[in-house]
């Protein structure tokens, strides 16, 4: 390894070590939340250790902003200032829910590497080790958001539904990611390498994205496509931010969004557990 | 600490398979708190499987294990509470620093507030790693690797410990700090489990040894009995005119009274033989005749030869595990399947 530092000179001090044994008495265990919390901790310091790592929620969302603004926009609306109002909030979608599957592939890296085994030998709220970087997670999904909506105010985006609307319709898009997020933390556990992660969430994850009213309205697709696109969760995700961004959301969506994210954590939460527990 | 009534571990016909392996195979052992127990075995004997099961990483298939009295799979919270591993399969993350590391534990742990840096940089201190504590760990070397892993196991002093292999790989000088730090762990009350291949290093720190091959105890005692039960001690002699080793044959067995076998080695002799004033006489006599002596070695047998005795193969021979092990379990490394 030439990586390694220069050889160590100073040995472990075996007097130390006797202290430091008699000074270790186990402390009161720490509530869930406070356990879930010093996960997350763990996932933002991964962040200040490789900050490349952040490409994924700026470059990237830049890069799908400008790209299908102004492939899309003059052909799709007449002009991208008038594309831009439909398409912001649905390519904001779009890259949250994209950079979602780098959370299986950061557990299925943990596990591979014996980091869990060491969390699963101690006494403490087992959930925590996942629930923790999807918290970390929720930050990087703020990055990213304040990114778009920028960049998007820049380009010319009006939303009428003001701050709160815009805030409004990011803790929205938050809290679907994280209940999305479920899915692939089952697969990071169960799968064996990370590119199986990768592949298996970008074969969901496309489907899942294209065929949706993310970049156009789906009257115009064959019925069998637009039957599709309108029970896609996805699709009922982002007629929501679309309309707490424009200030005339529809009470429906919002709710159908919220069901469909508890359903993605009843059914998957328990399932993740259940792999992280089994071996 | 003074052995309690209590044992440390208690395991009854344990078993665990994977896919066509039995990789613990109706293991029985009783581990007494306190001191260096250790697990002497080849690669795929079932030891790091066995450290899982009493940690409980790992479901047994069928028997019982208990630590402390409690049962690994009844209380595992229990359990945890009481155990903390070290071991390749168990690790610090590496993309953190050394400090990181140890805050995230000592958080996890329940420490809080000023608590937390105070614990983590005593240990780093005590373990000579204070000048690396900013580092990421996946830079250290492999002997403060080691140091930091057993330092992340020790944030909470642990009744067991659970140290697999914790020199393979290790340069000799790392590894004696590795010992003088489980010594020190033994003297502060806490009972370690020490899986090793390195039958040297099972002699140097076990008060007792387990050896395991496939799956099962096939003996247990102290170092001494696991000699003792070979039977007598070993004499090697390598003689300086080996076209003469049929008449140093017949010298040494009038001398040694035991029979004298002729080794691969064309200048070789060896006998099992207790008595040094005959094998001081036999080898007097091989001078004498003019025949010379090369060499010579005469002690108490080695663990390796404790071990060739107990399963007619020499431990250290057993050949490396397949690398495609991932495919019976994700997790079980190349420990544990063959």
């Amino acid at each position: 390894m030439s990586d390694t530092l220069a050889p160590d000179q100073t040995p472990a001090d075996i007097d130390s070590i006797l202290a430091a044994l008699q000074s270790g008495e186990r402390p009161k265990r720490p509530s869930l939340i406070s356990a879930s919390i010093t996960q997350g901790w763990r996932a933002l310091l991964k962040i200040k250790h490789v900050p490349e790592q952040l490409f994924d929620v700026t470059i990237f969302p830049i890069m799908m902003t400008l790209m299908f603004t102004y492939l899309f926009g003059g052909a799709l609306a007449g002009s991208t200032k008038e594309y831009l109002q439909f398409f912001l909030p649905g390519i904001l979608v779009q890259s949250i829910v994209f950079i979602t599957m780098y959370t299986g592939v950061g557990l299925n890296v943990d596990h591979e590497k014996g980091v869990f085994d060491r969390f699963r030998s101690l006494p403490i709220w087992h959930p925590s080790a996942i629930v923790g970087p999807l918290l970390g997670d929720a930050v990087r999904y703020s990055i990213a958001s304040t990114v778009i909506v920028v960049l998007g105010l820049i380009l010319g985006f009006r939303p009428d539904g003001g701050v709160v609307g815009v805030v409004g319709g990011v803790v929205l898009l938050l809290v679907f990611a994280f209940s999305l997020s479920w899915i692939w933390t089952l697969f990071g556990l169960i799968l064996r390498t990370e590119k199986s992660v990768m592949g298996v969430s970008m074969m969901l994850l496309f489907p899942l994205t294209f065929a949706s009213n993310i970049f156009v309205s789906p009257t115009t697709m064959p019925g069998w496509l637009e039957a599709f696109v309108k029970v896609n969760p996805i699709s009922w995700l982002v007629t929501s931010v679309r309309g707490l961004m424009h200030g005339n959301a529809d009470g429906a969506d919002i709710v159908k969004t919220l069901v469909a994210s508890a359903v993605l954590v009843a059914i998957f939460a328990p399932l993740t557990m259940r792999a992280y527990r089994r071996k | 600490m003074a052995a309690t009534s209590q044992p440390a571990i208690e395991a009854r016909a344990l078993v665990k398979v994977f896919g066509e392996t039995r990789a613990v195979d109706g293991l029985d052992l009783t581990i007494p708190a306190g001191g260096v127990y250790g697990i002497l075995g080849p690669n795929g004997a079932g030891k790091t499987t066995l450290i899982r099961i009493l940690a409980t990483l790992t479901r047994p298939d069928g028997g019982s294990a208990t630590v402390l009295g409690h049962d690994v799979l009844a209380e595992p919270d229990t359990v945890r509470s009481k155990v903390s591993l070290t071991g390749q399969f168990a690790s610090v993350d590496e993309d953190l620093t050394g400090m990181e590391n140890l805050r995230l534990l000592a958080k996890l742990l329940g420490y809080r507030g000023r608590a937390v840096s105070a614990r983590a940089a005593e240990l780093l201190s005590a373990f000579g790693l204070s000048d690396a504590a900013d580092k990421q760990v996946k830079h250290y070397s492999g002997g403060m690797r080691r140091r930091i892993d057993i330092a992340a196991s020790i944030v909470v002093t642990p009744d067991v410990l659970f140290l697999d292999e914790p020199t393979t790989g290790l340069d000799p000088r790392s590894r004696n700090q590795v010992w003088d730090i489980v010594r020190a762990l033994v003297a502060s009350g806490t009972t370690v489990l020490l899986t090793t291949q390195y039958l040297e290093e099972a002699d140097q720190l076990a008060g007792r040894i387990a050896v395991i091959d496939h799956g099962k105890v096939i003996a247990e005692g102290t170092p001494g009995e696991l000699k003792a039960s070979v039977g007598a001690g070993a004499l090697h002699v390598r003689v300086s005119q080996p076209d003469r080793r049929n008449e140093a044959q017949s010298i040494l067995n009038d001398h040694l009274g035991v029979a004298v076998t002729l080794e691969s080695d064309p200048a070789a002799l060896s006998a099992r033989v207790d008595d040094a004033e005959r094998v001081a006489a036999g080898l007097a006599a091989l001078t004498h005749s003019g025949i010379g002596v090369e060499t010579y070695a005469f002690g108490q047998p080695t663990l390796d030869e404790v071990f060739l005795a107990l399963t007619g193969r020499h431990a250290e021979s057993e050949p490396e595990p397949d690398a495609g092990t991932d495919s019976v379990d994700g997790v079980m490394q190349k420990e544990d399947v063959r």
